[in-house]
């Protein structure tokens, strides 16, 4: 297609008076609003938000009461977890029935098909918009939060941050550290049809945040 | 008190078919102290050919208007897009010609729409009307969106004695006159006029009032087509009421 | 030259069409509204991206190729393609080296601008849609009603019918377990497709990635789980940086349904890493022109093509909402349709389309990216009449002569108000018969009455009134 790419290019240039390697005008950098929130302050605003999204938050102290709450939501049934430090911080990755430790495609895929809950951590939360934001790494799989019907996100308190601002701020080029950045707002939905919401379209229909203090 | 010297630019609309509310408008600004003048060469701003894309036709009809009103302190307007049309898009019609643009921006500056003119010039909100009536106000779109008129006119409707000013919910969705357009898509036009009357009768006024003659008798139209006891009054009769 | 299709008359006079229509679009335009409330920047956002889309569009060959570059950097690899000719053959050619037949898409307008599933389709692909809308539109072999409401037309109960119809099942007209049924449906190809192809809702220059906003979830899967991801996307899309997002993100959303941000805002560059566990090993961006450095060519109309595909334009314009999206002639409707329609094709086309509108300007009031589309659309009317003589052309000229002359003018107004037939009680107009019951007059009757010229023109009336 190396026809084609000159073709559009010198199309492109043509049309709009410029030569190859011209470099562009110049461009003002990104103003980022920052926004003074103490994290306890932020914890409260991303429990309002992610409840208003239908996400059901849930505030805990310290680890042992994070895999607790986690092993009663369970109860039982099919998870994949994530390989995430903090997960196995707090004891989630050796719940009992629980499946972690992939590394392979196919079998992690295989295994979120069938499972009920996928559990993860999150490199960040947004905590005016009630977000997880999630980079993809050895650590962090995709199809963990996107395969199982219900969604569960344990996060420290300390990952909140307050807005998109503040995220961008800190990641200017999230290609540089994954293939992927997905920011998760709630649960998978749809109106298509007669503009009734529907949840869990594809993606997980309920989500959880659990939010460790 | 205010003072000073006001032209009249009726429009070919009120000139012709709505002349009551030319004469409505000069009773206003008369109490409010103004002298009047009515340059009688005046005809149309130039909006029906430009809007139908022919710029060349507009372009002579702009040419006599600037021509017209060359001396004019103050020129007053009982329209939105007929003032928009001046002070918005005169600079468009001139696009190749810049001394004409520079004489179309030196006169649209002194261009007025009528309620506009009230409230931001004369700088009255009250100009002792009273007219017994419920009363809907529907927001012509260039008027809206081009002059930014919004508040004006309901402050000026609330201050009347004997008015009551109900909103209705399309207050701000087109009447669906748009020129020629009501000829060329007639269906579209109609239905929307009608979404509009629906909108006005829900909120059971008698009145519905605008500062466009062209969208009054758009809905009068329609108004009329469907027998309702619906009165259509431009702002200016109403300010005039005593 | 001014008629506009049958079908709009049809929909006009359709009560359960016009119902649906008004409050689909009554609805997105609360939820837009109320979720830009309370963002005190918002006019201030808006500019912002007006500005950097002006500015990419502008040295869009230094972007292009940064993109390019940063794209190959991470492990894909960027494909330009002139049509979309060139663009099913990139992915056929590709499908038959890796043996792929099945593929799965996520919501792209480009792609349909292409017709691109007739063409995979007739070579042997199976290209299923993903996006519940318009995978019951592929069913039923429809085009989209809306941009960001693709089904805003059917009703749960021609869903039932279809489902039965095309996939066996018993009829169903619960809406939700209509959409589980999709879901199962929709699962197995998502893990069994060889390919997934999306389009993009930007494209990040200094990144090389592409971004991907949707409520539902099938894009992250289409872009997640098939081996081979393809993104194909207008060159239109491109902007400089990822910290651009900060401003584009909060209109988006807000401006399409009212959402903050959608539920899944996936961020995406080249295949996956090293020791990432899923992502696709493959990566593809296909560049698309199709007409757009056309566009780009004139000074004016690329302001079209900083358009972001909200939908906002569409939701508050009252010609769209009283007559859909099928009765625009291409696959963009709405404002934006009306302008890039002609701006594509040609203005000669559809003459009519550009004059399919009242110049209401509340599309320009909630563009986020501040296209001035009732400009576009009087200079495409200048277009259109100019380039033909006519017998409107020769009205307007005897308009603007008789504008010229004062005089002329009180003189016709005053000949028009003795020869109208009036109604007995003076009243306006119903019916007008003979040779006076023509063109304009005769449409405009056709919805409503017509006042008579005054029998005393303000003119007159002033010289009476002694000042």
């Amino acid at each position: 297609m190396s026809d084609s790419r000159t073709d559009i290019l010198d199309r492109v240039r043509a049309a709009l008076g410029r030569k190859p390697g011209q470099p562009p005008q110049p461009l003002p950098p990104t103003v980022f609003q920052t926004r003074n929130l103490p994290t306890p302050e932020r914890v409260e605003l991303f429990v309002q938000q992610f409840a208003k999204l239908n996400g059901k938050p849930v505030r805990v102290r310290g680890c042992a009461e994070a895999c607790s709450v986690v092993r009663d939501l369970i109860n039982g049934k099919t998870a994949v977890v994530s390989n995430a430090p903090f997960l196995r911080e707090c004891g989630i990755t050796d719940l009992a029935g629980v499946q972690t430790g992939f590394t392979a495609r196919d079998e992690l895929s295989a295994a979120c098909a069938t499972a009920d809950f996928g559990i993860t951590s999150a490199d960040f939360a947004l905590a005016d918009t009630g977000t997880f934001v999630m980079l993809s790494s050895p650590k962090e799989a995709r199809l963990i939060s996107l395969l199982p019907p219900v969604h569960i996100g344990v996060i420290p308190a300390n990952s909140l941050l307050p807005n998109l601002d503040e995220l961008f701020s800190r990641v200017p080029k999230p290609a540089d550290l994954s293939s992927s950045m997905v920011l998760i707002t709630g649960p998978s939905r749809t109106a298509d049809i007669e503009q009734i919401l529907v949840r869990g379209v594809h993606g997980p229909g309920e989500i959880y945040a659990i939010i460790v203090e | 008190m205010p003072s000073g010297r006001v032209s009249l630019f009726v429009t070919c609309i009120v000139d012709q078919v709505f002349p009551k509310v030319g004469l409505a408008m000069a009773d206003v600004l008369e109490r409010a102290g103004y002298q009047l003048d009515f340059p009688p060469a005046q005809t149309c701003c130039g909006q029906p050919a430009f809007n139908s894309g022919y710029r060349e036709s507009s372009r002579e009809v702009a040419r006599h208007f600037l021509d017209v009103f060359r001396d004019s302190e103050y020129i007053v307007v009982p329209s939105g897009s007929c003032t928009a049309m001046i002070s918005h898009h005169y600079d468009d019609i001139f696009e190749n010609d810049p001394d004409m643009r520079k004489r179309a921006s030196e006169i649209g500056a002194r261009v007025y729409e009528f309620s506009q003119f009230l409230t931001e010039v004369a700088k009255v909100d009250d100009v002792g009307a009273r007219y017994d009536a419920t009363v809907t106000y529907h927001d012509s779109c260039h008027a809206l969106r081009e002059l930014k008129i919004k508040d004006g006119p309901r402050r000026l409707l609330a201050n009347v004695k004997g008015l009551t000013l109900l909103e209705m919910e399309a207050a701000q969705e087109c009447c669906g006159f748009g020129g020629t357009f009501s000829v060329k898509f007639p269906e579209i036009s109609g239905a929307m006029a009608r979404t509009k009357m629906d909108s006005i009768v829900k909120t059971g006024a008698s009145t519905v009032v605008s500062i466009d003659s062209s969208c009054l008798m758009q809905l009068e139209g329609a108004i009329r087509r469907a027998g309702l006891p619906i009165r259509t009054m431009h702002l200016a009769e109403v300010l005039a009421s005593r | 030259m001014n008629t506009a299709p049958i079908k709009i008359r049809e929909t006009v006079a359709d009560p359960n069409l016009q119902k649906a229509i008004y409050t689909a679009t009554g609805r997105l335009m609360a939820h837009r509204a109320g979720s830009v409330a309370p963002l005190a920047d918002y006019q201030d956002l808006r500019t912002a991206a007006h500005e950097l889309k002006r500015h990419t569009i502008e040295n869009l060959d230094y972007y292009l190729e940064e993109f390019e570059r940063n794209v190959i950097a991470h492990g894909g690899e960027v494909v330009f393609c002139n049509d979309g000719v060139e663009v099913a053959d990139f992915i056929l050619d590709l499908a038959g080296k890796r043996g792929a037949h099945l593929i799965v898409k996520s919501k792209s307008m480009t792609t349909e601008e292409i017709d691109l599933n007739e063409r995979l389709e007739r070579h042997g692909m199976e290209s299923v849609e993903t996006d519940l809308g318009e995978y019951i539109l592929q069913l039923m072999h429809q085009r989209p009603y809306h941009i960001v409401a693709p089904a805003l037309h059917l009703t749960r109960y021609q869903v039932a019918d279809l489902f039965t119809e095309k996939l066996g099942v018993e009829n169903e007209v619960v809406i939700e377990k209509q959409t589980k049924i999709a879901r199962a449906v929709l699962r197995e190809k998502f893990l069994a497709a060889d390919i997934g192809i999306s389009g993009a809702n930007f494209l990040i220059a200094d990144s090389g990635a592409v971004v991907v906003v949707e409520n539902e979830g099938n894009a992250r899967l289409s872009t997640s789980a098939p081996k081979i991801h393809i993104a194909i996307a207008g060159i239109e899309k491109l902007i400089p940086r990822a910290t651009d997002l900060n401003v584009f993100l909060k209109l988006l959303g807000r401006s399409a349904t009212g959402q903050a941000l959608t539920v899944y805002t996936s961020f995406l560059s080249g295949p996956r890493r090293e020791g990432e566990i899923d992502g696709p090993e493959e990566f593809y961006v296909v560049l698309l022109d199709s007409g757009r450095t056309k566009l780009l060519a004139n000074a004016e109309k690329r302001e079209s093509l900083f358009c972001i595909r909200c939908g906002a334009c569409l939701n508050h314009c009252p010609v769209y909402r009283k007559i859909g999206g099928h009765n625009y002639p291409w696959i963009y409707s709405g404002p934006i349709g009306k302008i890039i329609t002609p701006q594509f094709h040609g203005v000669m086309q559809d003459p009519w389309l550009p004059f399919a509108s009242s110049l209401c300007g509340a599309c320009a009031e909630v563009c986020p990216v501040k296209i001035d589309i009732p400009r576009q659309l009087l200079q495409l009317r200048a277009e259109i009449s100019e380039s033909k003589s006519s017998t409107e052309r020769r009205a307007f000229g005897m308009y603007a002569w008789l504008m010229r002359h004062p005089r002329l003018f009180a003189l016709s107004g005053k000949l028009g108000s003795i020869f109208t037939p009036r109604p007995k009680n003076a009243g306006w107009i119903r019916h007008l018969h003979g040779f006076i019951s023509v063109g304009p007059l005769k449409k405009w009757l056709q919805e409503r009455d017509l006042p008579p010229p005054a029998k005393k023109s303000f003119h007159d009336l002033w010289k009476e009134r002694g000042k």
